[in-house]
């Protein structure tokens, strides 16, 4: 931030001000005051056609996701620099670009790449930023997402989510001779829903991805056996096992923060759902709550000593606070009627709720030490949030018509996107942790 | 609150068992009443004792209410939303189950519970689970034998009806009796 001209620097502390009106950003709607950028077209400096991908559109495309940029159009630019020699400041300034973006693609090798950029404070004509991100063909996408990163944390002091992925769940129905009959696919994406892959497809339902801490496996819900049991699966590998397939309910599997246990929600041979901790080394299994409540869906605290879930001991769905090893649970949520599904914000001071809003099911913000309820998302079925692991934004499932669709929310509530062109009837969605591979 | 509709729920199958002589036979004769939707489903069986319901499909007697001959409306339980308590009106098509299950030890039923599509997934995994456990309590409570009954809750993850609004939600709501082949 130190780097920031003046005019710069006040609007993003405004964008992270609660209660400034005027800073109403929707992409759904437009972009309206986010900071004026310009990402030039990448030169090429190599064999061939040219870099595997267009880097400078990728990286646009990031930033104006986020809602805080707005990268001007391409045909609109006067000069395409991509040497810092090449820069005239004066052409940007009478653009209004606040922030210049520059760079190459240097193939250094059959296979080997360096994106080169720089990024520039137009009105000081200085150079905020120079970096040298190394690339595969393989991984060059994620290498430019990797670029955006960079800028964006640069930028707003805020580590960029770009380069994480999601996992969400699809199904696609097919009507033939009478029968309807339905595909269920675990899928892992990049952050801005492209480069899909699936990891797992059944017939039968598939639930309640989640990842682990490290963002190597993912353990999840599966209906194959006609009844829920839970796996967990490596993503590089693909390999995966089952690690509970008890009488009754398996469902709802969340990773501890040190990735050694899974808080799960076990119905048994009792038929009460209730939250139990499975140590994945011995398959010890702790019981942490009883009584005839649907315990389920819960989420740990960051230092893994407190599980929140949800729990209809009151008559509806509330969120509640059992500690890791056991004891008597607390209730949490108090404002309205349905409160459920809790997901603890990477500050560990806020929980992600499910709750009903007048008739509407939205994604809510609880403070936890403050106790109040803040809903953040504006649709008539919108579930399963997910926050992105710098806790800036969330994802959601919500819907289009009668299609499930995914959203995402700023934590303000202000900037809210879709994303597009997924398959299928999509729900789910789980942001990965940071990964470093 | 749940202790509360857990005991609502017992009071309701106790009062039920009591009364069950009369209500059953009169409700054979009307079984074929009920039609396609989840409403005609409860109110064509809970009205069957008047008559005013015609038989329909062949279905005739206790077979057409419990066991594997049963039609599909006698082989589902809705639920209100929100609730796992078996409505009065299903006393009966239970009862028929209950009887045929007594009568054959060696069937075998599954009860497949679903919830709507309101509200977040795995608490609805919990609601037709819930509601499983109801209708198996009722069968238990009634003659069915434990090692008769296997529960599984599909959430709303198999709805029976696509749709958003209240007669959709109304049908998912429910409760499967599946008879193994």
């Amino acid at each position: 931030m130190h780097k920031l001209v003046p005019v710069f620097a006040a609007l993003l502390i405004l964008a992270s001000t609660q209660g400034q009106a005027e800073l109403q950003i929707q992409i759904t709607e437009g972009v309206d005051k986010a900071l004026p950028i310009a990402v030039v077209p990448f030169g090429w400096q190599g064999s061939g056609t040219g870099a595997p991908l267009d880097v400078a559109s990728v990286v646009a495309a990031d930033l104006a996701r986020s809602g805080r940029f707005d990268p001007l159009d391409r045909k609109d630019m006067l000069q395409r620099p991509t040497t810092g020699t090449e820069v005239d400041f004066g052409d940007w300034r009478t653009q209004r670009t606040d922030v210049l973006i520059i760079g190459r693609v240097v193939q250094s090798g059959p296979d080997q790449f360096e994106i080169q950029f720089q990024v520039f404070d137009v009105l000081r004509g200085e150079q905020l930023l120079g970096y040298r991100q190394p690339a595969t063909a393989a991984d060059f996408r994620r290498s430019c997402h990797r670029v955006a990163d960079l800028i964006y944390e640069e930028l707003t002091g805020i580590r960029g989510v770009f380069s994480t992925r999601i996992a969400y769940v699809t199904v696609s129905r097919n009507q033939g001779q009478g029968q309807v009959t339905s595909n269920y696919r675990l899928v892992v994406a990049d952050a801005d829903g492209q480069n899909v892959r699936i990891m797992v497809e059944s017939r039968q339902p598939i639930m309640s991805p989640a990842w682990s801490p490290d963002g190597r496996k993912i353990a999840y819900v599966s209906f194959e056996a006609n009844r829920s049991e839970i796996y967990v699966q490596d993503l590089r590998s693909g390999s995966r096992k089952r690690v509970s397939a008890r009488p009754g309910v398996n469902g709802a599997p969340a990773w501890s923060p040190d990735g050694q246990r899974l808080a799960v929600s076990l119905s048994r041979q009792d038929g009460n759902l209730d939250i139990y901790t499975l140590d994945l080394a011995t398959q010890v299994l702790t019981r942490l709550t009883s009584g005839s409540a649907i315990d389920t869906e819960p989420t740990w605290s960051l230092d893994g000593q407190q599980i929140y879930f949800t729990s209809d001991a009151a008559g509806g769905p509330q969120v509640y606070r059992v500690a890791a090893d056991g004891g008597s649970a607390k209730r949490v949520t108090f404002e309205g009627s349905y409160n459920a599904r809790p997901r603890m914000a990477p500050d560990g001071k806020k929980l992600a709720v499910v709750h009903n809003d007048r008739g509407n099911y939205r994604i809510a913000l609880v403070d936890l030490a403050r106790s109040t309820t803040q809903v953040l998302s504006d649709g008539r079925l919108d579930e399963s949030p997910s926050f992105a692991p710098n806790g800036e934004m969330l994802i959601y499932a919500t819907r289009e018509g009668t299609r499930g669709v995914l959203g995402t929310v700023s934590i303000n509530g202000r900037i809210k996107t879709r994303i597009p062109d997924l398959d299928g009837d999509v729900r789910e969605p789980a942001w990965s942790p940071f990964a470093d591979d | 609150m749940t202790k509360f509709k857990t005991i609502a729920a017992l009071l309701i199958v106790t009062l039920v068992t009591a009364c069950s002589g009369p209500s059953k036979s009169t409700v054979d004769e009307g079984a074929g009443g009920a039609t396609g939707t989840a409403g005609a489903a409860a109110s064509g069986v809970g009205e069957g004792g008047t008559g005013a319901g015609g038989a329909m499909g062949g279905a005739t007697g206790g077979s057409a209410l419990g066991g594997p001959g049963a039609s599909q409306e006698n082989r589902i339980i809705y639920f209100g939303y929100d609730e796992f308590a078996v409505k009065p009106e299903y006393d009966v098509i239970l009862q028929a189950h209950s009887k045929y299950l007594s009568a054959n030890p060696a069937a075998r039923v599954r009860l497949e519970g679903h919830a709507d599509e309101r509200g977040s997934r795995e608490y609805n995994i919990g609601l037709g689970e819930k509601r499983a456990q109801s209708v198996r309590n009722v069968l238990l409570l009634q003659g069915a034998v434990s090692d008769q009954i296997a529960t599984v809750s599909f959430g709303e993850e198999r709805p029976a009806v696509i749709g958003s609004d209240d007669e959709a939600w109304s049908l998912n709501r429910r409760v499967e009796i599946v008879y193994a082949q």
